[in-house]
């Protein structure tokens, strides 16, 4: 018996099998959409927890000097009194163009390195006189190697998976020459298992200070809210592939009816149709979910250079542009896909499970939803409260995010009520008996449409928010630029003396040089970078002060207070007034907060004399060179060719304000994309809950035909029904929207990248959205029209002649 | 002392352990490295400094100890050097490696630390005249090899101790040629014996002021074990009446190497060829997840030696990079006395 029931079951499918597709294109969006963002989430991750592992980042405390580099000396008079320290040398190196890392670590003295370790477990592991004598070796990432095996000049390569991209590790004997930095150390890993009788550190070494794992950058930590920025998108496309789910095993339930019932009068027991159909979705979801994943996993492959891109702009973590197929992340998308399919089929299965044996179809109680639509909106209601309070009263980035959690769920579950107001103040309006019926009839859709239309809600609010968001932060970020980046050209010598002789060359032709020194402290909250400024009337008209104290400037150039950006003063809530403390002996007030967006680390500001007392001997070899406008490509030519510097040496500002937006582009490029595959996954759905509701409407609609209303007047009633639905939601979704992009640029932002952005409304954009709303509408009503208007007039007869 | 830890310096030639493996089949060629002749003539002070054009060489000081309450102790200070090329150079381009080793043996427990380091830079070394040896913070100097001072650490112990030399140097085999093998390798090998000591055991419970006697090993070579010799025992026994014995056994496949060197206590000694001495294990224990034989009987029946040694703790075991086990033990039997053991392969 069971396979005739499985035929008579499957012969549906034969029968509809765009529903077929449907279903299955609607399982596989949603796993895709979701397996795509967390397969980039796993990709990061797992680079930065190399990168971590490897830089023995947030595992050991180092020890630096904030002045510059470590003579060697210190290292072996830190070890000669029992430290044990192994030393770094570190700095950036130019092969072909591309800026890379070599990282030379003592190996003799920190022998479990994870990327030597993993090396020299291999099948092939190498000779350690080969590494740690000259030429040595060089362990680098597959992906780089073969850059580094086309230079002539470098020792061979190893290649290991325990490496970051861009980065070459070394032994510090080989990276002394490739960094040209002979008897110098960058800075010194305190190894655990320290011995007794250790002499505390100033006695050796008061100049070094010693940073401890919390107050070091770990990427992954900073890079978090990017990540659940992503994951909240995932999770939201996720939601929409559902509603398609939904719509469509709906529909196919509705159609299946007259089977299932006669199916039932031959005898079948309920419960073995139940579970047959139960398998039969099952295996659906588990056919869609393999289909998702494959979408997933090319998505994620098509996104993740930009992500990465985006994670090297913004945080400068390093993350490979690869991905790698991993078996948990299937398994997590196959469980999502069936659980997800099940989730959004159980309310149709459970109908079907109570079906009276003699009922007919598309009887509408929906009088019996407005109580289930009334607790959908104290839930709602309930859950935006519950969201707003948890910010509230916890605070932090989690606790926006559940906010907007809140806020979204909240809304969307709301919103059958706020419609279904709607549509009863507006059929007041009604004069006429159609009219009449159209704005009853549509209240008698809402339960049946609500899902799809709580999708386009959310579909159109977080577009409406994100690119609010987006284009807010755009704005800000130009006008910061054009503050920012005064000077005409930015010049990098090769050495101080280089610099000098060049400044000394430059001061009878230009307006102003202003030298660009900075030295690495450590605050507490994080590694602090301190700039010192010269008196210039460009800092005082245009650097971006978003909070200050009166003649901050003049304060600041006397060298008795500090200018600290945005992010230090969100993160350690220090404000004008308060004390800022550079080092234990230099401690200054500040004097003002500014802007400082696209940089993870905190900053401050000082005078040049301020400087060179907390950190003498700070290398000068960056200017900033104002000059008029138009002379700025000559003169960027000129010092080339004098002082014989590479192209990047030399940068005009247009350049670098044209490479700042494309960095600033590339990281909302995910961010987009995410967008309009939520918008068109949401008219999908609209679409697939019309055509559920289609079965429904004959017994409606023939009665209103018999009366005298022909096909093509209910057709367009059917249009503008669905158009007028779209647009009452769109409304809603408006405000929904703009609280949106509030919350992600008051606290979502604040909380993630320490930057708080002022809000800009765009009202084109919303009207250009609502027409592709419309428009949406319009088309996934279309099909329903359509055959309205074909559907041969029996058919419509037939409802009076039927058990009806 | 003789080839026995000489695994240790050849695995300390890999900061990474894996690299151990490529390494631990050295007895091939010693590719441009020296190789000890017979009939060598030590040169002092010069030959207590370093030999870099030989692949391995040591600093290997023990020292048996008591407190006033009559418990013993013991100590071991060891320094290794390493050539990876046969040279040394300045800076981090130096291809020589040192490893120290330190420990500390109580009735009730054992403690042990390990040092790595590059030479070139100063943090590892040693100079003859006047003499140091020195790791890190850990240091054996003094004006010359009579007197010393010791100085190492652990996280869990630390020692300072004075040494001061009561007779001369004595030299193994072949007045300092030692052979290893029936195949013929061999080292140069000699050792100061008869230091007293005495100075501060640092401990978990506080300092040990202790008296002793040490034992220092001086020997280098290139290509000392055969392809076959999987492991060692090696003895240094202080006998009550003076007299001293060294001797050691090369467990291979293809039999074992025994070697011996009777020291009077005039330092007077006479060499104990291959097959003479027997050493025997008597019982084991169980030391570090593996059967370590922790009690053995030394028979040289020339000098109507009948001994037991038997190990003061037996959980001598150092878990450094490379494992041995290397503790104090006492004599009992024809002889009494005390005296070191070192045992690898285990």
């Amino acid at each position: 018996m069971t396979l005739a029931i499985v035929q008579a079951l499957l012969s549906h499918w034969r029968a509809h099998w765009l529903q077929l597709a449907t279903l299955l294109i609607g399982i596989a969006l949603a796993t895709g959409l979701w397996s795509a963002v967390q397969a980039i989430n796993a990709e990061a991750r797992a680079s930065y927890a190399r990168a971590n592992a490897q830089l023995a980042l947030g595992q050991f405390d180092e020890l630096r000097d904030p002045s510059g580099p470590i003579p060697l000396g210190r290292y072996i008079e830190l070890r000669r009194a029992g430290w044990q320290v192994a030393a770094v040398l570190e700095g950036p190196y130019r092969i072909s163009g591309r800026t890379l890392r070599v990282m030379g670590v003592d190996m003799v003295a920190y022998p479990t390195l994870p990327a030597m370790t993993e090396t020299e477990q291999s099948a092939t592991p190498p000779d350690p006189a080969d590494v740690l004598t000259a030429p040595g070796r060089l362990l680098a990432s597959a992906e780089l190697a073969p850059l580094l095996r086309n230079q002539d000049n470098l020792p061979p390569v190893l290649v290991t998976s325990a490496l970051p991209p861009d980065l070459i590790l070394t032994d510090i004997g080989v990276a002394e020459d490739l960094l040209n930095q002979q008897g110098m150390v960058s800075r010194l890993i305190v190894l655990p298992n320290q011995p007794r009788n250790l002499p505390p550190l100033p006695q050796i070494a008061p100049e070094l200070v010693r940073v401890s794992t919390s107050s070091q950058i770990d990427t992954a930590q900073l890079t978090d809210s990017f990540h659940l920025n992503l994951s909240a998108f995932g999770l939201l496309s996720f939601a929409v592939g559902l509603f398609i789910v939904n719509g469509t095993v709906g529909l196919a339930f509705a159609q299946r009816r007259g089977m299932i019932r006669t199916l039932r009068a031959l005898g079948v027991p309920m419960q073995r149709l139940v579970w047959l159909i139960l398998t039969e979705l099952t295996l659906l979801a588990l056919i869609g979910g393999i289909m998702g994943l494959i979408l997933g996993f090319f998505l994620a492959g098509a996104l993740l250079p930009d992500v990465a891109a985006t994670l090297r702009g913004l945080y400068g973590a390093p993350v490979t542009g690869q991905l790698t197929l991993q078996l948990q992340w299937i398994l997590a998308g196959v469980a999502m896909a069936v659980l997800g399919t099940l989730a959004a089929s159980g309310h149709a299965l459970w109908r079907l499970a109570r079906m009276p044996l003699l009922a007919g179809p598309g009887v509408q109680t929906w009088q019996g939803n407005i109580k289930a639509r009334g607790l959908a909106a104290v839930v709602g209601i309930s859950m935006i409260l519950g969201g707003a309070l948890a910010y509230l009263s916890v605070g932090g980035l989690i606790a926006g995010f559940l906010l907007l959690a809140g806020l979204l769920t909240g809304a969307a579950l709301v919103l059958p009520t706020l419609l279904s107001g709607a549509l009863t103040a507006l059929s007041r309006t009604a004069t006429g008996p159609v009219a009449q019926w159209v704005w009853a009839d549509m209240r008698a859709q809402l339960p049946g449409l609500s899902l799809a239309l709580m999708a386009l809600l959310l579909a159109l609010a977080a577009n409406v928010g994100v690119s609010t968001m987006v284009s807010s932060f755009r704005l800000t970020f130009v006008g910061w630029l054009d503050q920012r980046l005064t000077s005409e050209l930015y010049l990098t010598a090769q050495d101080e003396d280089q610099g000098r002789e060049i400044t000394n060359w430059l001061h009878p032709q230009v307006v102003a040089i202003l030298p660009i020194r900075n030295v690495e402290l450590s605050h507490k909250t994080g590694p602090l970078f301190l700039y010192g400024v010269v008196d210039d009337p460009v800092y005082r008209q245009h650097w971006p002060l978003i909070s200050s104290t009166p003649n901050v400037w003049d304060n600041v150039v006397a060298g008795e207070a500090v200018l600290i950006n945005e992010q230090l003063a969100r993160r350690a809530n220090l404000w004008p007034g308060d004390d800022l403390t550079l080092t234990p002996v230099h401690i200054l007030p500040i004097a003002g907060v500014y802007s400082d967006y696209g940089n993870p680390t905190g900053q401050a500001i000082v005078s040049m004399e301020q400087l060179d007392l907390i950190a003498p001997g700070t290398e000068a070899r960056r200017f900033g060179i104002r000059l008029a406008p138009e002379n700025a490509s000559g003169m960027a030519q000129a010092l080339r060719d004098r002082f014989d510097l590479p192209p990047r040496a030399v940068v005009q500002q247009a350049a670098m304000k044209a490479q700042s937006l494309a960095v600033f582009e590339k990281t909302f490029v995910v961010t987009s994309a995410l967008n309009v595959l939520t918008l068109g996954v949401a008219g999908f759905a609209i679409l697939t809950s019309l055509l559920t509701l289609w079965t429904q409407r004959l017994p409606q609609i023939a009665p209103v035909w018999a009366l005298g209303l022909n096909r093509a007047q209910l057709a367009r009633l059917e249009l503008l029904r669905s158009v007028l639905l779209a647009v009452l939601t769109a409304c809603l979704a408006l405000p929904l929207g703009l609280v949106l992009a509030w919350v992600l640029l008051a606290v979502i932002n604040v909380q993630a990248f320490g930057w708080r952005l002022p809000m800009f409304l765009f009202p084109w954009d919303w009207l250009w959205l609502a027409l592709l709303t419309l428009l949406a509408a319009l088309i996934a009503a279309a099909l329903p029209a359509l055959r309205m208007l074909r559907l041969p007039p029996a058919d419509l007869l037939r409802v009076f002649a039927n058990e009806r | 002392m003789n080839v026995r830890t000489l695994l240790v310096s050849l695995l300390m030639l890999c900061p990474i352990q894996g690299w151990a493996q490529g390494f631990a089949g050295l007895g091939g060629s010693a590719e441009g490295f020296d190789i000890p002749q017979a009939g060598y003539a030590f040169d002092f002070p010069k030959d207590h400094g370093p030999h870099p054009g030989f692949r391995i060489e040591w600093w290997y000081l023990t020292a048996n100890l008591t407190d006033d309450k009559g418990r013993d102790y013991g100590i071991q200070w060891t320094l290794f050097r390493s050539a990876l090329k046969p040279f040394e150079a300045e800076g981090w381009q130096s291809p020589q490696i040192w490893m120290g080793h330190a420990a500390a043996t109580t009735p009730t427990g054992h403690f042990f630390a390990e040092r790595l380091s590059r030479g070139g830079i100063g943090q590892a070394g040693v100079t003859a005249q006047p003499f140091e040896a020195w790791i890190d913070e850990w240091r054996m100097a003094g004006a010359d090899m009579d007197t010393l001072t010791l100085t190492a650490n652990g996280n869990d112990f630390g020692y300072e101790l004075s040494l001061a030399a009561q007779g001369p140097l004595v030299f193994h085999g072949d007045a300092g040629y030692s052979v290893k093998s029936a195949d013929g390798q061999a080292s140069f090998y000699y050792s100061q014996p008869f230091y007293s000591v005495q100075g501060v055991l640092q401990l978990r419970d506080g300092d040990v002021q202790v008296t002793g006697q040490g034992w220092l090993d001086r020997e280098w070579s290139s290509q000392p074990l055969a392809a076959d010799q999987s492991g060692w025992d090696w003895f240094s026994l202080s006998f009550d009446d003076g007299d001293k014995l060294m001797a050691f056994r090369l467990r291979g496949g293809r039999g074992d190497f025994t070697s011996a060197t009777w020291i009077n206590s005039d330092g007077s000694t006479e060499a104990i060829p291959n097959g003479s001495i027997r050493l025997t294990p008597l019982s084991s224990d169980e030391v570090a997840g593996r059967e370590v034989p922790t009690q053995w009987r030394v028979l040289l029946a020339d000098r109507d030696i009948d001994v037991e040694v038997s190990a003061q703790t037996p959980d001598a075991w150092m878990g450094t990079r490379f494992e041995y086990w290397e503790g104090p033990v006492t004599v009992t039997g024809s002889h009494d006395g005390v005296g070191y053991l070192e045992m690898t392969g285990y």
